[in-house]
């Protein structure tokens, strides 16, 4: 077998140095009765040319690959440049161990203190973690690090939070003597309702979490949402879901938010059916000893090099056990690294110029859905790259299934995650579109509806 | 001078460009209010294609890696990640939208699918979720399991039993979950029996968490008595299989009392650690906790792949999406390359490696556990003129990278070697040959040791500093 190194020969000189005859021998600890399972449902083994043949086979089963997508909802299909795959690819990155050995990771190290630099930027907050799962999980562990921090067990979520976020949150808490409770969002605006979040505020709320752009498309008023919860001393918790739009909209530290959290999938990584993505989190300084996840740190070697380490251990469980700030332990650090490849590549001009197209693509659907008659925008300003519209007759679900039928992936039916919203579907945008493909999906809808 | 590369920010320069994206052909008529609106983002990095490239290669080579030399990590399983799964996992056709309309992914539900089916062949247990996003988040999802089983059947419990030698995980993953953490110390001969699980067997039980074979590289061979007197105890029996490769195709959990185990696919499936992640903690259970496990979950309906998403019974979502599909991508390659020929060499020739390895310092070394080793040997650092780190520092000077050390924390100045079957007799064998070599510069020159390494590319690097007064980015202007 390929991946197996040892000859019949090796093996036989190797048994008689350890004393043993068969094998067998090394397996007697295990009850004989229990030992070698006939495991006739495993496939045959194949070769190289078969496996690659059968995957092939797969992908043929798959029909999205040539539909024109505007598929989005907190997995976005972005430009990757060619320098971030083949970097990323190089197995110096991709098949080390955890930098538990600083003296032959600085590779590793650096590009995750330099990702870590700026994701700071990006979010305008003091320090960001070396990554989590994904963005749901990165909101859920906000949560906790919420309720860790403030000693309070009451937390305030929008109700325009990422449907799988919210359902992730729940899951993490349900457990734990954590009070979840719903804010809810103005039909009119499609923000959260300050003054419900105002009457939800008590003195035994840790934080409240809103999402901005919000699960609707729309762009928070975050300066109201953390004066308000401020107010209460409690913590501004705001979710990215789309991380491109940190390069376009005000960041979550100068809105006043105490953390940020959420998924930077955007950032060079491929669609990938969904995983594996990137969890990011930022926060406010006072947080740091209590973040969960890894942290890199600068420091100096013997002879006063800089050099860099992971960091602040003492939070994680292989030191703390039941008592660490998170059972995390794996994390995202290729994802990470990636990201940090791919934000260096595109750089302060490329980042902006690609989330300036995102929006203004989504800016013009706006415009000239304006004339279609079968659907209506719902919220026609102050969104970033997803739109959410309205059809006025039949489902958003047979709009969908009439423009996948001209190679249109038109949006999610939001109906996917609330089986009572059958009339809405939410539409994102990205620099990969160009006016053709939106004057294209603009005539489909036009034909279909 | 310092030899070390550059921070990217440091290699930045006013209207350098690393990649050129034209703007929208749309006109260039925002819809946001300006004040929601950021402008330039301060300090980000302005440098040109060709200078990324080579800061990056120059990062590359300060990296130590698999594919660079041998990785005797113990309980980390680091095995070859063969280079055909990176095409396979990489393929345009495979990179859908998460939410693309289930007849067009029918190929990446088969996939999950396929995998799931076989981890159940594997195991012997009766169904799989694919969705944890690590061994940890699989420790937490299988917790949850547990107590949402035990809660439907009128009482959740209070307590988790954990092995004294168990991964810092487990008792995290429980207490998230809800539970408290009572930790048992194991025997003399580092197994966790009878004897050792009575006199903690109260009623208040929730489960035992037991790694399998244990972070001592021991089986566990009590596991049915226990599974039974857990079981008649109204608690279950928790596997951490991050050990898993030892048992590939040589016995399974399921056929051993196990009612909640989860894998590891960057350990025993072969996929890549990328550094630290992203790894893939399937979770299985026995027939009567399926319906508890997290969605979302696929299933073969009439019409093909379908997937469910809402289940009543189940303890919920622990993820966005359906876990990392592309890791499931390599493991599932893994497997059909091994096929059912192969499984069970993997485990024999990592068990075989394992046990020259042993077999060839146990002399040397003081072996504090003398059961059979499977997978994975611990010697202790006593009687050594020196202490494990320094072995380990030491090991990097000879371009090896050290095993894991002081873990388990059962042992003293733990050295735990696993070589896995990806290793050749002659790596084995140039192993060996440097540790006796240091073994020897212990005795005649200790402080070679204590002032290891001196051959990478830097030196012992000052932790107590980095944590007190953390660095944690950089900022422009500040001279440290």
């Amino acid at each position: 077998m390929r991946y197996l190194p040892l000859t019949d020969a090796e093996r036989e000189e190797m048994k008689r140095a350890i004393g043993i005859a068969d094998v067998r021998e090394l397996f007697t600890c295990i009850p004989s009765g229990q030992c070698r399972p006939p495991l006739g449902k495993l496939p045959k083994a194949l070769s190289e040319p078969e496996l690659l043949a059968v995957f092939r086979e797969f992908g043929r089963r798959n029909g999205f690959a040539a539909a024109l997508s505007f598929l989005g909802a907190g997995a976005h299909s972005h430009f990757i440049p060619e320098v971030v795959s083949y970097l990323s690819s190089k197995g110096e990155f991709l098949t080390p161990y955890t930098p538990y050995q600083p003296e032959v990771s600085q590779g590793s190290l650096q590009a995750i203190f330099e990702y870590q630099t700026m994701m700071a930027m990006l979010t305008g907050l003091d320090v960001a973690n070396a990554s989590l799962y994904d963005g749901a999980s990165a909101a859920a562990e906000a949560v906790l690090l919420a309720v860790r921090r403030s000693g309070r067990s009451r937390v305030l979520l929008a109700e325009s939070l990422h449907p799988e976020y919210a359902a992730v949150i729940r899951t993490y808490v349900q457990n734990l003597a954590i009070e979840l409770v719903p804010v809810a969002v103005e039909g009119a605006s499609g923000r959260v309702s300050v003054s419900d979040l105002r009457s939800q505020l008590d003195d035994a709320t840790a934080a409240f979490v809103f999402q901005s752009p919000n699960f609707l498309g729309v762009v928070e008023d975050g300066k109201a949402i953390a004066a308000a919860v401020h107010e209460r001393k409690a913590f501004a918790v705001q979710v990215v879901a789309e991380a491109m739009s940190l390069a376009y909209l005000t960041p979550p530290g100068e809105v006043g938010a105490d953390m940020a959290v959420g998924e930077a999938q955007s950032f060079g990584l491929p669609l990938g059916f969904g995983g594996p993505y990137l969890g990011f989190m930022a926060v406010r300084e006072e947080f740091m000893r209590q973040m969960p996840g890894r942290l890199v740190g600068e420091t100096r070697d013997l002879d006063g090099q800089r050099g860099y380490v992971l960091t602040l251990s003492t939070r994680e469980q292989h030191i703390k056990r039941e008592k660490a700030t998170s059972n995390i332990c794996s994390n995202e650090a290729w994802c990470a690294m990636r990201a940090g490849m791919y934000l260096a590549v595109m750089g302060q001009a490329g980042l902006a110029c690609a989330a300036r197209a995102c929006h203004l693509n989504a800016a013009y659907f706006v415009r000239q859905a304006a004339a279609l008659a079968g659907i209506r925008v719902v919220y026609a300003r102050n969104f970033f790259n997803e739109v959410l519209v309205e059809v006025r007759k039949g489902s958003a679900a047979d709009l969908a299934a009439a423009l996948k039928k001209k190679g249109i992936l038109a949006g999610v039916p939001l109906a996917w995650f609330d089986a009572g919203q059958k009339n809405r579907l939410l539409l994102a945008f990205s620099e990969l579109h160009d006016r053709a493909a939106i004057d294209r999906l603009l005539a489909a809808i036009g034909e279909a509806s | 001078m310092s030899h070390l590369p550059k921070l990217i920010f440091e290699l930045s320069r006013e209207g350098k460009i690393g990649c050129g994206l034209n703007e929208a052909d749309v006109p260039a008529e925002p819809a946001v209010d300006a004040e929601l609106r950021r402008g330039a983002i301060a300090d980000f990095p302005q440098v040109s294609e060709v200078e990324i490239v080579r800061h990056y290669m120059a990062l590359a080579k300060l990296n130590y890696s698999v594919d660079a030399g041998f990785y005797p990590l113990g309980s980390c399983t680091m095995k070859y990640n063969p280079k055909v799964n990176e095409r396979l996992a990489a393929a345009e056709e495979l990179q859908a939208h998460p939410y693309a309309p289930h007849d067009l992914v029918q190929g990446n539900l088969e996939i999950m699918a396929r995998l799931e089916e076989w981890l159940v062949e594997l195991t012997g247990m009766a169904g799989f979720t694919l969705t944890p996003a690590a061994g940890a988040h699989g420790e937490f999802a299988g917790m949850l399991v547990v107590r949402k089983y035990l809660q439907e059947k009128g009482d959740p419990r209070r307590v988790v039993l954990i092995p004294d030698s168990a991964h810092g995980t487990n008792p995290a993953s429980a207490h998230f979950a809800g539970y408290e953490v009572r930790e048992i110390a194991s025997s003399a001969n580092g197994t966790i029996g009878l004897a050792e699980l009575r006199p903690h067997l109260t009623p208040d039980v929730a489960a035992l968490m037991m790694t399998n074979p244990n972070t001592l590289g021991i089986f566990e061979s009590d596991i049915m008595v226990v599974a039974e007197a857990l079981h008649a105890n109204g608690s279950l029996l928790y596997m951490d299989g991050a050990n898993l490769n030892a048992l590939l195709g040589i016995v399974r959990p399921g056929d051993l009392g196990v009612d909640v185990m989860h894998i590891n696919l960057h350990k025993t499936f072969s996929t890549p650690h990328g550094g630290g992640g992203p790894g893939s903690g399937p979770v299985g259970v026995a027939a009567n906790l399926l319906p508890y496990l997290p969605v979302p979950r696929v299933r073969k309906g009439g019409s093909g792949y379908e997937v469910v998403y809402d289940d009543p019974r189940s303890i919920g979502r622990v993820k966005n999406f359906y876990g990392h599909f592309l890791v499931i991508v390599r493991a599932l390659a893994y497997l059909m390359a091994l096929g059912r020929e192969n499984v069970g060499r993997v485990a024999e020739d990592a068990v075989l490696n394992a046990n020259y390895v042993r077999s060839q310092l146990q002399g040397l070394l003081d072996l504090p556990y003398k059961a059979p080793t499977l997978h994975e040997v611990v010697f202790s650092d006593s009687g050594l003129p020196v202490k494990t780190l320094d072995i380990a520092k030491r090991l990097l000077d000879y371009g090896v990278h050290p095993f894991t050390i002081y873990f388990p924390l059962i042992v003293h100045g733990a050295m735990m070697i696993e070589p896995t079957e990806s290793e050749s007799k002659e790596t084995l064998d140039d192993f060996i040959a440097v540790m006796k070599v240091i073994l020897g510069e212990a005795r005649e020159n200790p402080e070679l040791l204590r002032q290891a390494p001196t051959r990478t590319p830097v030196r012992r690097l000052d932790e107590t500093q980095a944590a007190r007064k953390p660095v944690l980015r950089w900022r422009k202007g500040e001279v440290r």
